[in-house]
């Protein structure tokens, strides 16, 4: 085992703070926030999240609210999905990209409309780019003068309920029962009559919400959905599951399939881009990798025995040619053995049989279709 | 025989040494520490070195992974290794249960003891793990 590493400048709390340490959490420093990492058992609190439900602290995350006229056609200026015609309640997964294609930071992009009738679009940002997203706003705010733009992360907190018995235990918890949205539907409603954003997203593979409320109102909140879940095997999930169970869901993320030399459509995210009929930044660039075709795609695989590939490993080829590299990899607690997802040559991604050096050592992997884990449906 | 956790020497990096003697030879049979088993958590793989091989004091003789990391093992004393505890990694549960005893992984035949005075004793051991947990 490697000595603790050292830190360095101040971190911030999310309003939940208090409450994973006194649950026992290890914090750890992740995108300028002390973040709980676990609280007892990376496996047990992912295996809680597969076989009940798991709430995780996601207030790290980015929120963006733009009001007035203009907002939904700043974000179709500014994302790879069309913006426009989003419905109020609809919520969208998009990317922010520069003019080459290459991805600034993945997103969900919502409308919604408050009780008194005040629309305005939402956007969740990722918490390590966030003022990187922030500023870039900025700089297109000028063509839409109506629009107000304002960063709500701090005056809020972010709750993601996720895991089969999720949706059922939350049905009774606010006014209106969430289980009437739709998977990428969103509402303004309450919760004694505190406001929350409920939306019908996540980051697990599994069915649940993830909800806003206001920093004050968020231990209220948090505890109130434990302890309905209490006796069915609820638990306090970290950012270790976190990343175990969207690795086994096949979902990307930023900083590691992710990043402003990936396009979207490399990245296996071309579903995210409308291209007809619209301008956005990134267009030219990102249509002509579709017409080209791309280089490089993302793969999953399987490697043999118990050994995890991780992160920067090399993936060879069964001629012992390095043709790409991990881009995430672990143990899957799900399937009971490693997996891992890779970027490599577009030519070679057709291959059953591969290998990667593991710090040294060749250990064979095989191909696999993503996603590692798709949770039977239920509705 | 149960070894007594608080006789043994600890590296830095939370390895334990029990140094003993086999017909004036010393052999150091070495694990890792309960703490670092604890901070680790959820074991997923281990691997080991080949008995016959020769390690510096210092050398990385193999690693232990956890869910979330890779932490590389590092061997307080030069020698060879004369044997592996091969059965292991097969059951990372009984190391979490029993790092001491059990959970010990190489027996080295010691030919260079020159950094065990740099290791700490129980106590100093203890100190490190309540600073950094």
């Amino acid at each position: 085992m490697s000595p603790a590493p050292s830190e360095s400048q101040p971190l911030a709390a999310t309003p939940l703070d208090r409450w994973h340490r006194s649950a026992g959490a290890k914090m750890v420093p992740f995108a300028g926030y002390e973040m709980p990492i676990q609280y007892d058992s990376i496996v047990s609190e992912h295996t809680a999240c597969r076989t009940a439900a798991a709430l995780f602290d996601v207030s790290h995350m980015g929120r963006l609210r733009f009001d007035g006229q203009g907002s939904a056609e700043l974000l179709d200026r500014l994302l790879t999905r069309r913006v426009t015609d989003l419905p109020i309640g609809g919520v969208r997964y998009a990317m922010v990209c520069n003019p080459d294609g290459g991805v600034l930071d993945d997103v969900l992009v919502s409308h919604l409309k408050t009780p008194s009738e005040t629309q305005y679009h939402f956007l969740v940002v990722n918490a390590s780019n966030r003022a990187k997203i922030v500023q870039w706003i900025k700089q297109h705010l000028d063509d839409f003068p109506r629009v107000t733009f304002s960063d709500r992360t701090e005056l809020t907190a972010m709750i993601a309920v996720q895991g089969p018995l999720a949706m059922e235990t939350c049905k009774r918890l606010f006014t209106f029962d969430p289980t009437r949205l739709k998977y990428y539907q969103a509402r303004i409603t309450d919760q004694f009559s505190k406001p929350v954003i409920v939306s019908r997203t996540g980051y697990t593979g599994e069915d649940g919400i993830e909800l806003v409320v206001r920093a004050e109102d968020a231990n209220r909140v948090w505890e109130n959905i434990l302890l309905a879940g209490r006796d069915l095997g609820f638990a306090a999930a970290g950012l270790g599951a976190r990343d175990t169970l969207r690795m086994e869901a096949g979902m990307p993320l930023y900083g590691h399939e992710l990043n402003e030399s990936i396009d979207p459509i490399s990245a296996g995210l071309g579903f995210a881009c409308n291209f007809k009929d619209r301008d956005f930044i990134g267009r030219d660039a990102i249509a002509q990798v579709k017409a080209d075709g791309v280089k490089q795609v993302r793969i999953g695989l399987l490697p043999a025995g118990k050994r995890p590939a991780r992160e920067g490993s090399i993936v060879l080829d069964s001629d012992g040619t390095a043709i790409g590299t991990i881009t995430s990899g672990g143990p899957s607690p799900t399937l009971g053995r490693p997996i891992a997802m890779a970027m490599v040559d577009a030519d070679k991604a057709d291959q059953s049989d591969y290998e990667i050096d593991i710090r040294g050592k060749r250990s064979p992997a095989t191909l696999t279709k993503l996603p590692f884990y798709r949770r039977a449906k239920t509705n | 025989m149960s070894r007594d956790k608080s006789k043994l020497l600890y590296a830095e990096t939370h390895e334990w040494v029990d140094i003993s003697e086999d017909g004036g030879q010393k052999i150091a049979t070495i694990g890792i520490s309960g703490f670092a088993i604890e901070q680790l958590n959820d074991l997923v793989y281990m691997d080991l070195p080949e008995v016959g091989k020769q390690l510096g004091a210092g050398d990385e003789f193999g690693e232990v992974e956890s869910v979330k990391a890779v932490s590389p093992l590092y061997s307080p004393v030069g020698g060879e290794v004369i044997d592996v505890h091969s059965d292991l990694p097969d059951n990372l549960d009984g190391l979490n249960d029993d790092p001491y005893d059990y959970g010990w992984i190489i027996k080295v035949k010691v030919d260079d003891d020159s950094a065990l005075g740099s290791l700490m004793d129980h106590a100093a051991y203890q100190k490190q793990c309540s600073e950094s947990g």
